[in-house]
């Protein structure tokens, strides 16, 4: 079935864009990553323009990240003081991420720039989450039991002022390290359009040391409240948040992430990151083979503006 | 207030005109219509194909010579700003380099005949009254120049390709068909991606080489109903649509939290 979309100004199969929002949200609800670095490029493969599947692909996030938790919440599974402060630096970092967006487009070649960072980014925290994944199993293989928090691994970040007690997360940690991750997750989310979940979870887990339990539920979160701010700017800035479209990826992504989020309590962390991590790593690979391939078309057109 | 007056109406008058400026040693007139001039983008709309159908009226003043009409019709878009970029390899990775503005180039660009444009004019008649995509202005921003440049040069040649893969410009020289000596149709193709806007046709009468007679008329594509009220408002109310997006992404997040709750 053809559906006209009005402000992307083409028609498109509703089925097609329903099942790639479906697919990408049981990624998302499966891993607890908003799943912008996979559809963003879905989008444009279908030929709508990069700016409007960029502005739409926020307000789905958003959706795919709400209704993901709720049944987070629901299983006590968010740690609501962790997820504040974080936020306080996501705010923060979202609004300098517009402000160099915007900066970086007047001075050309911003795409090229996205692409780069998405090529570095994407392949190293793969790269890194699928390493330690493995790792981790054969761990488990051995027989020597697998513990997130490695005791006496008391690291710089614990000796930072302001403490604070986590309590859902049974953590006590200093809130500057909180502050400065949700203030970089926001910022990079604001820059390349996307939720930045995937980056979160890993310094999460690593570096925060934050249980898996907590960990998925509080960075949607974050998600969350960063597309839903993200929604608006793109709304009043550049008019290219397509509601009809961003309505069907929504319904495909919610249904998505309602069967990935109880997919995801079913298999094991260790096996889980894996899986990510290898998705991660492809769409690095996909962005960089695109940009050391020779292109099939040298050239591309552009619309720059109307005239009389 | 904007008086909208029918593009009928407009093509009437324009090939009145016409009719009257085109000197007596060529007294041929050109009578002719599109199948609709309003096509209304709907949300089921995935392109559609117009006729536009016409007939060459003679009377006493016409040449007895003037039997073998040749016909050229041109359809052409709203007209737009677009920049064609050239990739080149550089540090091992490839990135945009070299680009060419096209200034206020059409969006849609369809050129129909009735036979090969050689068949019908000399080279310079086809340069002149631009038959052919190799020989319709497109206006770039050379330098500081402003100009057309030679139908091989590498961005132009790209930028017709590219528009042509899109079916957004296209050449077709067996598409016009003469029912009778006089009458003739041809169909325009409109394909799913095609812009809103108004859409001018030009029809041009050749005989033995040379143009006897041209027409215009026009037909516009517009969006109604809920496709236009959603444009528009995300155009004027950009707060407004966007806390009503943002608060559509929760309520459907939360719709389906509830649906699918389990426990």
């Amino acid at each position: 079935m053809q559906l006209y979309l009005p402000i992307a100004d083409i028609p498109v199969n509703v089925f097609l864009i329903l099942a790639m929002g479906a697919a990408v949200g049981f990624v998302s609800g499966m891993f607890g990553i908003g799943g912008g670095f996979l559809m963003t490029p879905l989008l444009i493969f279908v030929g709508i323009a990069p700016a409007v599947a960029v502005a739409s692909v926020a307000s789905h996030i958003a959706a795919s990240s709400f209704s993901g938790a709720i049944s987070y919440w629901r299983r006590r599974a968010i740690d609501p003081a962790l997820a504040l402060v974080l936020l306080s630096g996501g705010i923060i970092g979202t609004a300098l991420g517009v402000w160099t967006f915007t900066r970086l487009r007047s001075l050309g070649q911003l795409d090229l720039l996205i692409a780069l960072s998405y090529v570095i980014l994407l392949s190293t925290v793969g790269a890194l989450m699928f390493w330690e994944g493995l790792r981790a199993i054969m761990r488990a293989r051995r027989g020597v039991a697998v513990s997130m928090r490695r005791s006496g691994s008391h690291g710089w970040i614990h000796g930072l002022p302001l403490k604070m007690r986590f309590k859902r997360s049974k953590i006590y940690l200093s809130v500057v390290p909180v502050v400065f991750v949700g203030l970089i997750i926001g910022f990079i989310g604001a820059v390349m359009g996307i939720g930045g979940g995937f980056i979160l979870i890993p310094i999460m887990i690593y570096l925060l040391r934050v249980p898996t339990s907590t960990v998925i539920g509080t960075s949607m979160v974050l998600t969350l409240v960063t597309m839903v701010f993200a929604t608006l700017l793109h709304a009043v800035t550049n008019h290219l948040v397509d509601a009809v479209l961003a309505l069907i990826l929504m319904v495909g992504g919610v249904t998505g992430a309602q069967f990935g989020a109880r997919a995801g309590q079913k298999i094991r962390g260790e096996h889980l990151r894996l899986l990510l991590g290898l998705l991660i790593l492809a769409v690095g690979i996909r962005f960089a083979i695109e940009l050391v391939i020779r292109p099939d078309d040298l050239f591309t057109i552009r619309e720059t503006g109307g005239a009389g | 207030m904007i008086v909208r007056i029918s593009p009928a109406a407009v093509g009437l008058v324009l090939a009145l005109s016409v009719a009257f400026a085109v000197p007596a040693a060529h007294a041929e007139r050109l009578i002719v219509s599109v199948s609709n001039h309003r096509v209304t983008v709907t949300p089921n709309y995935s392109g559609e194909e117009l006729v536009l159908f016409g007939s060459v009226e003679k009377d006493a003043s016409t040449p007895a010579g003037h039997t073998n009409y040749d016909l050229v019709v041109t359809v052409s878009g709203p007209r737009a700003d677009m920049v064609t970029r050239r990739k080149e390899r550089k540090f091992g990775i490839w990135v945009n380099t070299d680009s060419r503005q096209f200034l206020a180039v059409p969006s849609y660009l369809a050129l129909f005949a009735n036979r090969p444009f050689d068949a019908i004019a000399s080279p310079e008649v086809q340069r002149r009254q631009q038959l052919g995509l190799n020989n319709v202005l497109l206006t770039q921003r050379v330098g500081p120049d402003y100009a057309d440049v030679v139908p091989n040069d590498a961005f132009r040649s790209a930028f017709v390709r590219l528009r042509s893969e899109h079916k957004l410009y296209r050449e077709a020289t067996s598409a016009v068909t003469f029912l009778t000596p006089t009458l003739f149709r041809t169909g325009i193709p409109l394909p799913a991606e095609v812009p809103i806007g108004t859409y001018d046709v030009e029809i041009k009468l050749f005989s033995d080489g040379a143009l006897v007679t041209r027409t215009e008329t026009a037909f516009e594509i517009v969006k109604v109903g809920f496709e236009q009220f959603v444009a528009n408002t995300a155009r004027q109310n950009g707060f407004v649509y966007g806390l009503v997006t943002a608060f559509m992404a929760l309520m459907t997040g939360w719709m389906a939290s509830i649906v699918f709750r389990k426990d």
